[in-house]
């Protein structure tokens, strides 16, 4: 049962061909067999998910089934979840037990969804390896040797290894698309606002998104449709109607006019993932799509103007940490200070402490218009750039990451090194829009991303494109070896 | 950009932030390579740009003034590190 999609399993069930008890046995048997070898939970709930998956065959069994009931699926640890552990990833929460629900969580649950449990993550989703958990790195399926990217390297890893048939993620600078890139998953970044933050574990609020990861375009579609809407406890949620995402997936793309922003294409960019992203290019010519170079002049200040403004904004967010009311504390205080001092250095790994060190410094007196302000006025160049490629295409197409998953431990020394495997995805983040990473062939065994970037609120448009494709190619369908 | 040890001391502690003296040089050469590839923001002029702190440029939205939680005082203490007849314990703050 683990090969099938989403779309499929949800048809089984409807079908009686097996019950969602069944189906959830069938992948926490895979889970406890397999996962020993990634590390991409940390947290398995077998309990919920049995009591989830037989309220789910009720609920079938009197025909009030909707298009998701019974789907076993996995939470990246960042969303709380009442009464169970929600990490972060970081020894901070890691005696924290949320006392409520995400809003994503409640909607997956009014779904009637089964949660299998939570996905490692880089702690507190800043990474972009999976390796600064303080639950340890997860292993990439296609490589034990390789990082499955991160932030949302567990969700990325399980999906492929079809230890969960579609989890949810988040992406601050690419933390959905970079890890479904290089482990051959699929994976939308709706445009800011679109999906509730309320739950979220804070990062960076103005870039912060959540959304699905799953095999296919067809099932991010099923998942986003269940994710996505007004939140009134998320004060930037939009109030929008939420298209059904399935109903135009299979959209001709005749005529659909591609932009090549010749930016993504030039110095830093892996030769054979470009190889790669060419042949999904022509792919799109075939199914009647116009290809026109285009340019995004501010592309190479996405990444400088992000290490200014998201660590400010994290700066600001985990002050929250401070060993009172949760979290972690330290032993035997000596005052209020050093409670706070000692709490959080034991608390937060390096490169928390380092973009919190960041942001303090990028805020502080005398600092802030050298900084934060000029970020801000480098985002809007950044925006801008987009908005005028829109007036001349429909979607940008591109690489996802500049190369194939990199080695566990090789990029761990200098964390500029690390920033930079993010140069395709932060743009699009500082920009607010939709963007999607779809698996496109490989270079060797490691999977290579095409991403395709979509104007705000134009996710259907992007399914739809993505699904195409897969329709006519077979990258998604891939499994790992030893996952088969 | 580089920054001294006696910046990062004093930005750990802005950040109330304990970090270990033998950290300090680690932190100082990483944090000043962040800010060097931080700089190359200034190559571009931007005296005329207006900042843009938001993706959407939404307004705040208001609602109704109206009690709309619950008291969970029970379930949020339940989670702390330490409490005592329904208050949050800290060190002693005013000797």
């Amino acid at each position: 049962m683990h090969d099938k999609t989403i779309a499929q399993l949800a048809a089984g069930l409807k079908a009686r061909e097996y019950s969602s008890e069944e189906l959830t046995r069938a992948y926490l048997e895979r889970i406890a067999r397999l996962d020993p070898q990634l590390n991409s939970f940390i947290t398995v709930t077998p309990e919920l998910a049995l009591a989830q998956a037989r309220a789910a065959d009720r609920l079938i069994a009197e025909g009030k089934a909707g298009p998701l009931t019974g789907v076993p699926l996995a939470q990246k640890d960042i969303f709380c979840t009442d009464g169970v552990r929600t990490s972060c990833g970081s020894k901070m929460l890691d005696n924290f037990t949320a006392p409520y629900d995400a809003t994503v969580v409640t909607r997956f649950k009014a779904a009637g969804t089964v949660m299998l449990g939570k996905t490692n993550m880089d702690e507190f989703a800043m990474g972009s390896s999976n390796e600064t958990s303080y639950y340890g790195p997860v292993k990439n399926p296609w490589d034990l040797a390789a990082v499955p990217g991160g932030s949302s390297g567990g969700s990325a890893a399980a999906v492929a290894a079809r230890l969960a048939p579609g989890a949810t993620g988040t992406d601050t600078g690419g933390s959905i698309r970079q890890p479904a890139a290089l482990c051959g998953i699929t994976g939308i970044k709706p445009t800011y606002g679109r999906v509730s933050r309320y739950g979220m574990i804070a990062f960076a609020s103005s870039l912060d998104q959540g959304g699905p990861m799953a095999t296919t375009a067809e099932d991010c579609a099923l998942m986003l449709g269940a994710m996505a809407g007004f939140d009134p406890r998320d004060s930037t949620s939009v109030d929008r109607p939420v298209p059904d995402y399935t109903a135009n997936l299979n959209a001709d793309l005749k005529g659909l006019r591609i932009g090549l922003p010749k930016e993504f294409f030039g110095e830093g960019l892996d030769p054979e993932v470009a190889k790669v992203i060419d042949a999904a290019v022509a792919e799109y010519k075939q199914l009647g799509a116009e290809v026109v170079e285009i340019s995004l002049p501010n592309s190479a200040l996405a990444v400088p103007t992000y290490y200014v403004v998201a660590p400010a904004e994290c700066s600001s967010n985990l002050s929250r940490f401070d060993g009172v009311r949760f979290g972690h504390r330290c032993e035997n205080p000596k005052n209020l200070e050093d409670l706070y001092k000692r709490s959080r250095g034991e608390g937060f790994g390096t490169e928390v402490k380092r973009r919190i060190m960041i942001g303090t410094y990028a805020l502080s007196a005398g600092y802030y218009d050298a900084y934060y302000l000029k970020a801000q006025k480098l985002r809007r160049l950044i925006a801008d750039d987009f908005k005028r490629a829109f007036e001349q295409v429909d979607v940008i197409m591109g690489p996802t990451s500049p190369t194939v998953a990199f080695n566990i431990g090789e990029k761990t020394d200098d964390p500029v090194t690390m920033y930079l495997s993010d140069i395709y995805t932060i743009a699009v983040n500082l920009a607010g829009l939709p963007g999607m990473s779809v698996p496109a062939g490989f270079v060797g065994n490691r999977p290579v991303g095409l991403q395709i970037i979509g104007n705000l609120f134009d996710e259907a448009r992007l399914l739809n494109v993505a699904h195409k494709y897969q329709q006519v190619t077979d990258w998604h369908t891939r499994v790992p070896h030893g996952f088969e | 950009m580089s920054l001294e040890r006696s910046d990062v001391v004093s930005i750990a502690h802005l950040a109330r932030l304990a970090v270990a003296e033998d950290d300090i040089p680690v932190y100082a050469r990483n944090l000043s390579n962040i800010l060097d590839l931080v700089a190359q923001m200034n190559a571009v002029d931007t005296s005329d740009v207006e900042p843009m702190a938001h993706p959407l440029d939404m307004a705040q939205r208001l609602r109704e003034d109206e009690v709309t939680e619950t008291d969970q005082r029970e379930k949020f203490q339940a989670i702390a590190p330490s409490v005592e007849a329904g208050l949050y314990l800290v060190p002693k703050v005013i000797e």
